[in-house]
């Protein structure tokens, strides 16, 4: 089926998610979007499936105008989507899953089995996909649910698959058996939309490969006319690089000092392996990594929120392995979480509630029980004033405010008492542009005060852009520690690959490289 | 001197009923509109609730029943019966609440312990518990405040302050160990604190046929009369006769709202009800919150028992009666929405519905068993405001669930 998006444009609060995309897609097509994590690709598909409605634009499935009102209406104009996170019934049959909805009703509206049965039979035996009809979701491998996934797409007469990320779940022999099986999806009238972030997957599956950066279809382009190193630049995109002035560092004396420091998760496996580094006064120590490597662990085991199994952590050297939460706080420690909405606000309350979050029990905000509200609505009226946080007033609930304006508003809270150190966790993702620079620009701030930064982030632009120092965690050890001169995207994006140091400085190519956009 | 002067809030105060958040630009006396917003749907629910209710009374009612039989050939004379007897069961249930000054002071005799205890379960509700052991910490501090009550002889300045502390501290107790479980080991207040109901009601029954309780001479289960100087005194307003617990409940309530709006403890205890993820990330204890809030809701609810025995004309324990406050009272917070002037309006008014029913079955021969439908009814309808929502088809408020936003409204 052919499929063409003309001019989607999505908004959300403080962010446009898709920006006026084009994208077509051919019959028997495997055609590929890429884009980092947030570029719109989530949103696009969203839209193609009828979650969300798009704010301007249309969608023509085989030239006839789409108006998906639900999935049901998407499902049925003929597509499938198989997302990220499977949506299957655990307890049930693979049959039962597939027929989920759809179920094939006799007279006295009886299920029946053996028909549905028999098409998934037909369906896994014609498309290579190997499926036991009888066999219970939860003790299926997580490759062959998502061959379920795919299943319930193709029972339902899907003439255009979407799959949301695929190979994200998937160990490397499982992804190998899915290229196969795509490749076989996308024969005859059928096309298949393919959304990764991992280019090596894109150029070997992909017939048409398109890049989405910042909501915006930044180029096209197939696989014989390019190669990773260009997708990588369109993907990434140089021409939004994030420039922060700042003099080198005048490092201090050790404010963090990490040593041989062992964290389990919560599953009970050793994911921080022995981690020591240090952070100084005035510098800024970036933990590059991609996601899953421990990092997450770590700063929690760093901010008191999980204990460490063994080694030490000293903060202005005093050790303080293992205490809790608030003597951290007390001791100068600020802490912006990774997941703001959980862990860094609190929705229902009001952003002058929450900019006095951790220190509500501290004066001027309270004396003995009784809270000074005079006092906390002024702290509120200034920081708000200060970090330039837009919101109605500082009465309103944090949950109205957009995405940007609730990180500045923990940003404000965090950094008004940071003195000594400062650790940040992914403190830009998912922001705008402008939000993005602002919180950079206060970072830096911060750090030529004397405090010192660890900057905990997957965004290698983010981590060039603000860090002294690189510290590069792969699979719960620190592979590398860079100074910012030494650190090329090159070495840094491969350290986080895995690559062994000595091999990286071999296969590093010299400069920057050219942005190729077609 | 009514307890209706009370719906009006002491002063702007939040709203924990975790309400699904809509948009809201905040207006100069948003907290005025969101009052009227946030009593939309009581009050709503009421008033459908009793319209139901009127529906069950004429099937409920043989007569009237007979008389839809021959609607065909007598139709206004069925419909006229049929109001008749919804009319006079409701008249009835006035009347016998709220007609005379006396039945009033039965009124608020009745919610007394409604709304302690209601403001138990609202403020467990705050921080994130839910209170289903009302009924077991209102039986220790019953028995508490009981024992103080029959075994001591004191003065009556020391005797009564005493008792009542015996039954806050009672039930405070018994509601802390639901608090320090959930800290501890993580186990669900809600099966906690019902298996704990289950523990009080026996320990109780096996109280009263020990010596140190039961009254002499009696086979049945049932304690010593508390001594005069231990009994809540009796206040009177004209003809309005009632005792002096229901200016502890009101007392209380003053303080549980200024603990949750105006307090540091207040503040943790709303922060970890409504993101126990962001509460430990800022540094607060959880653990010690949830034992915290429950020794406080514990001791509201065991305030409610001690009202109850020590003001009560019978002045001693049972095992009857004390089941259904606690359970009433989860319905009186959620009608409350959870909120000390709401929970003593809401108290307010399963107090008329408690002390009316026998008068209305004495008029109308209507079963008292109705008034359960209609509290029944009134949950439901609160518990669903989406269905009240739809039927008066109202779009969802501006301020509904939203109301942290004038919660510190300055």
């Amino acid at each position: 089926m052919k499929v063409e998006l003309r001019g989607i444009t999505k908004r959300f609060p403080g962010v446009v998610a898709c920006d006026g995309v084009d994208l077509s897609v051919d019959s028997g097509e495997v055609h590929a979007l890429l884009g980092e994590n947030g570029a719109g690709k989530s949103t696009l598909m969203n839209i193609l499936f009828g979650l969300y409605r798009p704010d301007e634009g249309e969608i023509l499935l085989d030239g006839q105008p789409l108006r998906a009102r639900s999935p049901a209406d998407a499902i049925a104009a003929g597509i499938g989507m198989v997302h990220q996170h499977f949506m299957l019934v655990p307890v049930f049959t693979v049959a039962e899953n597939v027929m989920l909805g759809v179920e094939p009703t006799g007279r006295f509206g009886t299920i029946e089995r053996h028909e549905a049965h028999q098409r998934v039979a037909d369906l896994s035996e014609r498309y290579g996909l190997a499926v036991d009809p009888e066999a219970t979701i939860e003790d299926l491998p997580v490759g062959v649910q998502q061959r379920v996934e795919i299943l319930k797409a193709l029972y339902r007469d899907a003439r255009c698959l979407i799959l949301d990320e695929p190979t994200a779940v998937l160990t490397p022999p499982e992804i190998t058996e899915l290229m196969g099986i795509v490749r076989q999806l996308a024969e005859g009238d059928r096309s298949v939309i393919f959304i990764s972030h991992k280019l090596r997957e894109v150029l070997a599956i992909a017939d048409e490969i398109s890049v989405l950066r910042n909501g915006k279809v930044v180029g096209h382009t197939t696989p014989d006319e390019t190669d990773e190193q260009a997708l990588a630049s369109m993907m990434v995109g140089h021409d939004v690089k994030l420039v922060v002035d700042k003099a080198p560092a005048t490092p201090g004396e050790p404010v963090l000092a990490v040593d041989n420091l062992v964290v389990g998760d919560d599953r009970g496996q050793r994911v921080v392996d022995g981690v020591s580094f240090e952070v100084r006064a005035g510098e800024i120590v970036a933990l590059a990594g991609v996601q899953g490597n421990g990092q997450t662990e770590l700063v929690e085991a760093l901010t008191g929120m999980r204990p460490p199994r063994s080694g030490s952590v000293r903060f202005d050297g005093r050790d303080v392995t293992g205490w809790p939460p608030d003597d951290l706080f007390r001791a100068g420690l600020a802490h912006v979480p990774e997941d703001r909405q959980r862990d860094g606000l609190i929705g229902s309350f009001t952003v002058s509630s929450n900019l006095v979050l951790n220190q509500i029990e501290e004066r001027p905000f309270s004396r003995r029980l009784r809270i000074d509200r005079g006092a906390v609505r002024k702290h509120a009226e200034e920081l708000v004033e200060q970090f330039d946080v837009r919101t109605a007033s500082v009465q309103s609930a944090a949950s109205t405010l957009s995405g940007g304006n609730q990180q500045k508003v923990i940003i404000a809270r965090e950094f008004f008492h940071a003195d000594r150190l400062l650790v940040l966790s992914q403190p830009t993702r998912g922001l705008d542009v402008g939000s993005i620079q602002y919180i950079h620009r206060q970072v830096v701030a911060k750090r030529d005060e004397g405090v010192g930064v660890l900057l905990n982030s997957s965004e290698l632009d983010e981590v060039l852009a603000l860090a002294d120092r690189v510290a590069v965690i792969y699979r719960g050890r620190i592979v590398g520690v860079l100074d910012r001169e030494e650190a090329s995207r090159e070495r840094v994006g491969l350290l986080m690959a895995g690559a062994v140091e000595e091999a990286a400085e071999v296969e590093a190519p010299a400069g920057e490289e050219e942005v190729t956009v077609t | 001197m009514t307890v209706t002067d009370a719906a009006a809030p002491p002063g702007p105060s939040g709203d924990g009923s975790g309400a699904p958040t809509a948009a809201a630009k905040p207006r100069p006396l948003a907290w005025l509109g969101s009052l009227g917003n946030s009593l939309v749907v009581p009050v709503l629910a009421l008033v459908t609730a009793l319209a139901i209710g009127g529906l069950v009374i004429i099937f409920s009612d043989p007569d009237t029943l007979d008389s839809w039989g021959g609607f065909f050939s007598h139709p206004g004379a069925t419909l006229s019966d049929s109001w008749n007897i919804v009319y006079d069961s409701y008249k009835g249930l006035y009347t016998s609440s709220l007609g005379t000054q006396a039945a009033i002071g039965r009124t608020l005799v009745e919610a007394t312990p409604l709304a302690l205890a209601g403001l138990s379960v609202a403020l467990a509700f705050r921080a994130g518990l839910f209170n289903i052991g009302a009924t077991g910490q209102l039986i220790i501090g019953a028995t508490c405040a009981g024992w103080v009550g029959f075994t001591w002889d004191l003065p009556k300045a020391i005797h009564l302050p005493l008792a009542v502390i015996a039954g806050f501290v009672g039930g405070a107790l018994w509601g802390g160990i639901a608090g320090v479980l959930k800290a501890r080991t993580g186990a669900h207040e809600v099966i906690t604190t019902i298996m704990l109901n289950y523990i009080s009601f026996y320990l109780l029954d096996y109280a009263l046929r020990t010596d140190a309780f039961q009254r002499p001479g009696r086979e049945d289960p049932i304690s010593k009369a508390v001594a005069e100087s231990a009994r809540l005194p009796d206040v009177s307003f004209g003809d309005i006769v009632m005792h002096a617990g229901l200016f502890l409940a009101l007392a209380a309530a003053v303080v549980v709202w200024w603990l949750l709006d105006r307090s540091t403890v207040g503040f943790r205890m709303r922060s970890v009800g409504a993101n126990p993820f962001a509460s430990r990330y800022a540094g607060m204890a959880i653990g010690g919150t949830y034992v915290l809030a429950m020794l406080i809701a514990g001791g509201l609810a065991g305030l409610a028992g001690a009202t109850n025995i020590l003001g009560r004309p019978s002045f001693s324990l049972t095992t009857r009666y004390y089941s259904f406050i606690g359970f009433d009272a989860i319905a009186v917070a959620l009608l409350g929405r959870a909120n000390p002037a709401g929970v003593l309006a809401a108290a307010f008014l399963f107090g008329v519905f408690r002390s009316g029913a026998t008068g209305m079955q004495a008029a109308t021969s209507t079963p008292v068993d109705i008034i359960v439908v209609i509290q029944a009814l009134i949950i439901l309808f609160v518990a669903a405001p989406a269905l009240v929502r739809s039927i008066y088809r109202i779009r969802a408020g501006r301020g509904a669930g939203q109301t942290f936003t004038t919660s510190w409204g300055a």
